[in-house]
């Protein structure tokens, strides 16, 4: 608890002095403010457009949720699928780097012209932008489950199926939750791709409006909007990831 | 529960080079074994042959028991450290044979087995709160709940104090009685407490050590015990 405190008041002050050389950078170069506007200007059009940035809000980091839920249930179960089969590695590791060496960009506009301009097209770039990790980091840790462990699964005569979810999974989530960590950093950057190819809605839209519109200061509140949800998240799910690894692992060992 | 008796006999090679070369060892049924040597001459190897594990070396020969019935299922095996899993009470890791089995977890003999060793107390506790020597007394009520006439011992007793590895000794040499024990170790002064038979090994292959007349398991401060157990460890370094 006191560490979390500590934690809170370091991200403060970091904060604080962020937005001291950010509000210094305006005042030596004399920036007209449709080209960088203060952060007081930026806080007053967050509040003004309070209510516009909050309904587009809500958009992006349902897209975000429901995308994260999804692409994390697909990857666990992936690597489950190639733990259990040496001909699903063969078969599916090639097709998962080749996969990842795609570069989202490229693949959104499709996405957007397969799927159309509502909540799947957001919610497929998501998946797809997190499934990687999330597959690599659960697989890796159904690999390297201590092989006494597995010695004396052996001897006494475990079936490969109750070996893999009574030993290797638990002995895996600690790698599962860095898979998640990544996640929560990607996934947010997967809906705004999404929404700037087409949308009608959500941060990504508001934000290719605002810089159209040279509202630059409307564009940075919900850039700060965005980044505080990203925030939030990795924090609810390193959260998790240590609950998780205190659960299975021995604490300091 | 017949214990069988054990018979290995063959050769083993890492990569082309002699492990050991064609040697016979003989585990009586129902007794101790100790299996003593320097680290490197392949005392694991020979223990992991027998419990069906993979061990890295080609080996060439038989393993099998005296009654011909196959060995597998029938062996329990403790390994260099306990494996006890981090995320399952004391409990939770004694019924964990059975589980992975596929079997109901048989709740009453756990418990009956957990106070046999010593630990009703920390029945609900997971191993990391638990002590060296406690975490060696669950991973021994683990291989008892196996209940295999076979047991093969990997120097289980290695990472413990003086006081904790006799107490050890003394609990594992009772409640292992009558099976057919593999004790792979280090320590001349466990060989003797313990075994039926102690065996050396070489890159020569297998030599019988001298062991006191008591039977197992022997005082550590009878007289013959500790000559005996000097004996051994000047065999030991006599050894090439």
């Amino acid at each position: 608890m006191r560490r979390g405190v500590l934690g809170v008041m370091r991200g403060a002050v970091v904060f604080a002095f962020a937005l001291a050389l950010w509000q210094a950078v305006v005042w030596l170069t004399g920036a007209p403010h449709f080209i960088l506007p203060a952060p007081g200007r930026v806080a007053q059009r967050l509040w003004d457009a309070r209510e516009l940035v909050a309904q587009n809000a809500l958009v992006t980091f349902a897209h975000i949720l429901l995308g994260l839920l999804l692409g994390s249930a697909l990857g666990v179960s992936t690597a489950l699928q190639l733990a259990m089969s040496p001909l699903s590695r063969m078969v599916m590791r090639p097709i998962l780097v080749f996969a990842q060496a795609v570069p989202i960009f490229a693949l959104a506009p499709v996405i957007t012209l397969w799927l159309g301009y509502g909540a799947a097209s957001k919610i497929v770039t998501v998946v797809l932008i997190i499934y990687f990790p999330v597959t690599s980091a659960f697989f890796d840790g159904l690999m390297r489950t201590p092989q006494g462990h597995l010695d004396l699964a052996r001897v006494m005569g475990g079936g490969p199926l109750r070996v893999l979810f009574r030993l290797r999974v638990p002995s895996a989530m600690p790698s599962l939750a860095s898979g998640l960590r990544l996640a929560a950093v990607y996934a947010p950057f997967g809906a705004v791709i999404g929404e700037w190819v087409g949308a009608s809605q959500g941060l990504g839209h508001l934000m290719l409006l605002a810089n159209g519109r040279a509202q630059t200061d409307l564009m940075f509140a919900c850039l700060f909007v965005l980044a505080a949800f990203t925030v939030a998240l990795y924090y609810a799910v390193d959260r998790l990831g240590v609950g998780l690894a205190q659960r299975f692992t021995e604490p300091g060992g | 529960m017949q214990a069988p008796a054990i018979t290995l006999e063959g050769e083993a090679r890492i990569g082309g080079a002699l492990l050991f070369p064609l040697l016979r060892l003989e585990l009586a049924a129902g007794q101790w074994t100790c299996l003593l040597g320097a680290s490197g001459v392949g005392k694991t190897t020979l223990l992991r042959l027998i419990a069906g594990l993979d061990t890295g070396a080609a080996f060439t020969g038989a393993i099998g028991a005296s009654d011909g019935a196959p060995l597998a299922g029938r062996i329990a095996y403790i390994g260099q450290a306990d494996m006890l899993a981090p995320w399952l009470d004391v409990t939770g890791n004694v019924v964990l044979g059975q589980r992975l089995r596929g079997e109901a977890p048989d709740m009453a003999k756990a418990r009956d087995l957990i106070a046999r060793v010593g630990l009703s107390g920390q029945a609900r506790q997971r191993p990391h709160t638990l002590s060296g020597g406690q975490r060696q007394r669950a991973s021994l009520a683990r291989t008892l709940m196996e209940d295999r006439p076979v047991v093969l011992l990997d120097e289980p007793f290695s990472a413990l104090d003086a006081r904790t590895r006799a107490e050890m000794q003394e609990l594992a040499g009772d409640l292992l009685q009558g099976r057919t024990v593999l004790l792979v170790t280090h320590e001349p002064g466990e060989a003797t407490r313990l075994s039926h038979r102690a065996l050396l090994m070489t890159h020569a292959g297998l030599s019988d050590l001298p062991l006191p007349q008591a039977q197992p398991v022997r005082d550590f401060d009878a007289p013959e015990t500790l000559q005996r157990q000097a004996e051994m460890f000047r065999r030991l370094r006599s050894a090439p």
